[in-house]
């Protein structure tokens, strides 16, 4: 080694000096744990909604248009149908996939006579993308090719970005991101809450056609507040339920179920733009118990933001060990 | 320089070579017909064996590379000169394969290259792309003198020589990130991941757990390739990698025990279920075990138990990898219904990787001077 140490410090610095200012973006740079100043999104009330499934149907023929959520060149021409039986009578899938992105789901216990209560009950619940406040994909995607808008927070997807790593799958807590496993050429598929459709000046197509006001459209601040009126209903009592959008004028008048005192996706995983109503606890509907308050992207930031300390302090230390032992190495072989 | 002690010719090399020519096969077919009809992945196991075994496991595994590098060219620990050339190519192929293997496992393979200029900050995967990417660059640097020696290309020779400590400072700091942020990886699963894996130290652990599988590794392998290649290494060099071992066995140990007691307690590990029984095989094999026959100096500085200590170390640690990346997340997918075993093609490729390392060590033992300063 004929290197001296003024050669190696100034190389090292140099180093550290290029390593050090491509760190620079990050410091600061963890993503917004607020809601977006126009947030939209939805409501879903289990109790009002009859499994007629208008939502599913209608999510797949209009995102499998050019720009929606489900577009493909084969998708358009007919959109992803999913058979469980030979005779193809309709389409009928068991879970989320890439084909499907929005499912009605009912889950029963007992006799299932009762309509959302736990015991002895049944309950529909509708799963979709949540489009978390700080979506945990989003943060996990190492090419942004799942983005959060600024403005309306609809987590959405860039396909040509994607490199297909499907860490957005383990991500998400909700296991909501879908892949086509098989395609030769696969997307990653999810809700993207219809942001094809706002230029026409329409909203969400599951809401569109709920016809019972189950699932409503509208700002987030609006969903709510609607959200928390309906946990302070008398059940029994008649209520005006809005359908399709939250200020809509067009009401449906209905007895109040009893609900389970709590609006999905206020606090979940930092909180939620899909909130959900519903008269049996969420934990029975499918909702991971495990899912925290925890807002998922701190905890790979922790890691994240201590990198430029760890390379400053690696560099200075190894240079400095090594300006050290250089000499106790020389003095040994002399 | 021709090694004339190694046969190429031989079953073994034969052998190799089939093995890999069935993964190129596999590859190609994955690549026309995608994940689907070459894998047992789904949405519920959106990652299998290539991620828990050739990244995480070939990364760990590669670790030698800068743990050996550092000690001979910033601890200037002249000793270990003579085992460092294998530790920076065995880190190099390790690199490779996980590399490779990442191009297949990945849905759109070729493009590989996005998270290289689509930088997104927030994401561990970018962290993770980046590193591959810049170590696996400065690995080629640092082995590049093997190379250019044999090219007879002296001033470049001598140039690379010269920058030596700076390019591997640059090493030991890309892989201390890199190892920790594979680690840093699985952070964002609280609720999907086991309690007896998941922790906010996960990075800390995959760190020194790479650490203590790198000294067993290159023990490992110059104790196996002075006998296949028939050359003499210092035995101080393997019984000074056997202490090293019992240095970092000891402090990995008391991490896991202190992690586990924090989190989900001692207890837990001892319940009897699957994932219990798995974290037990992992902590016996891989820590427990070797940390009991290193302490005690008869096994320590016998080239027979050093070498069983070494493949209880690899095996251990990479079930730990395998653990995290894999059999932590069953109880999850098990709720949800989802199973998961690699498929045959899953499989075989993994087995191509590994034929492709041992070739390629092969082929550049026999051309290469890999053991500068060991008689033959």
């Amino acid at each position: 080694m004929s290197m001296n140490r003024r050669d190696f410090l100034k190389t090292a610095a140099a180093g550290g000096g290029m390593l050090l200012a491509s760190q620079a973006v990050p410091v600061g740079a963890a993503m917004p744990k607020e809601l977006p100043p126009e947030a939209i999104g939805m409501l879903y009330d289990a109790t009002l909604c009859i499994g007629c499934k208008s939502c599913m149907v209608n999510c797949k023929k209009y995102n499998s248009v050019s720009r929606g959520a489900l577009s493909s060149e084969q998708n358009i021409a007919t959109p992803p149908y999913e058979f469980s039986t030979p005779e193809k009578i309709w389409d009928d899938p068991h879970d989320l996939s890439g084909k499907t992105l929005n499912i009605i789901k009912v889950v029963k216990n007992g006799t299932a006579v009762n309509k959302d209560a736990a015991e002895n009950g049944y309950s529909f619940v509708k799963q979709h993308c949540l489009h978390c406040i700080t979506p945990a994909c989003v943060s996990a995607c190492p090419v942004a090719a799942l983005q959060k808008d600024p403005k309306n927070g609809v987590v959405f997807y860039l396909e040509n970005r994607c490199i297909g790593c499907r860490y957005c799958q383990l991500a998400c807590p909700f296991r909501i991101p879908k892949y086509e496993f098989e395609k030769a050429s696969p997307q990653v598929r999810k809700c993207q809450l219809c942001h094809h459709r706002y230029e026409e000046g329409k909203f969400s197509a599951c809401c569109e056609f709920c016809p019972t006001g189950a699932s409503i459209f509208g700002k987030v601040v609006d969903l709510r507040s609607e959200a928390q009126k309906r946990l302070t209903l008398k059940p029994g009592s008649e209520y005006d339920f809005p359908v399709q959008t939250v200020g809509s004028k067009e009401k449906s008048r209905r007895i109040v179920s009893k609900y389970i005192n709590h609006v999905y996706g206020m606090k979940e995983a930092g909180g939620t733009q899909y909130l959900l109503l519903a008269g049996v606890p969420f934990e029975l509907l499918g909702f991971d118990k495990n899912i925290s308050e925890q807002v998922l992207n701190d905890l790979t930031w922790t890691y994240i933001s201590k990198i430029p300390a760890v390379i400053a302090t690696i560099l200075i230390g190894g240079a400095a060990t090594w300006a050290i032992t250089k000499g106790r190495h020389k003095d040994k072989e002399e | 320089m021709n090694n004339k002690e190694i046969k190429m010719m031989t079953p073994m090399t034969i052998f190799l070579i089939a093995v890999m020519a069935a993964g190129g096969v596999v590859a190609i077919y994955r690549l026309i017909f995608g994940l689907g009809a070459s894998t047992n992945l789904n949405d519920i196991w959106p990652w299998g064996f290539w991620i828990g075994f050739d990244v995480l496991g070939g990364v760990a595994m590669a670790a030698g590379g800068f743990v050996i590098a550092g000690t001979v060219y910033i601890l200037n620990w002249k000793k270990y000169k003579p085992i460092v050339r294998p530790a920076i190519l065995n880190a190099f192929f390790g690199y490779a394969l996980a590399a490779t293997s990442i191009f297949f496992d990945i849905g759109q393979s070729f493009r590989i290259w996005h998270p290289m200029v689509m930088w997104q900050v927030n994401s561990i995967m970018f962290i993770v792309a980046i590193h591959v990417v810049l170590y696996t660059t400065t690995l080629a640097v640092e082995a590049s003198p093997m190379i250019l020696e044999k090219l007879r290309m002296t001033g470049a020779y001598r140039f690379v020589n010269k920058i030596m400590a700076p390019i591997v400072l640059f090493g030991v700091l890309l892989s201390t990130l890199h190892q920790s942020s594979l680690g840093a990886v699985y952070l964002i699963i609280p609720s999907k991941l086991s309690p007896l894996w998941y922790s906010s130290r996960l990075p800390y652990l995959f760190l020194v757990s790479a650490v203590m599988l790198a000294l067993s590794m290159v023990s490992f392998e110059t104790i196996l390739s002075s006998r296949i290649f028939r050359h003499k290494v210092p035995f101080d060099v393997i019984t000074g990698l056997a202490k090293g071992s019992l240095v970092v066995a000891a402090l990995y140990f008391v991490l896991k025990v202190w992690d586990l007691a924090s989190g989900p307690g001692i207890g837990a590990a001892f319940t009897g279920g699957f994932s219990a029984n798995m974290y037990l095989l992992e902590m016996v094999v891989g820590v427990v075990m070797p940390l009991i026959l290193l302490s005690m100096a008869k096994f320590r500085t016998a080239l027979n138990s050093i070498f069983a200590v070494n493949i209880l170390v690899i095996v251990g640690i990479v079930l730990n990898r395998l653990n995290v990346g894999i059999f932590g997340l069953a109880e999850y997918a098990g709720r949800l219904g989802a199973d998961y075993f690699p498929s045959l093609m899953e499989l075989i490729l993994t087995a191509a990787m590994i034929a492709f390392a041992f070739f390629g060590f092969k082929v550049s033992a026999k051309y290469l001077n890999l053991f500068p300063g060991t008689e033959h």
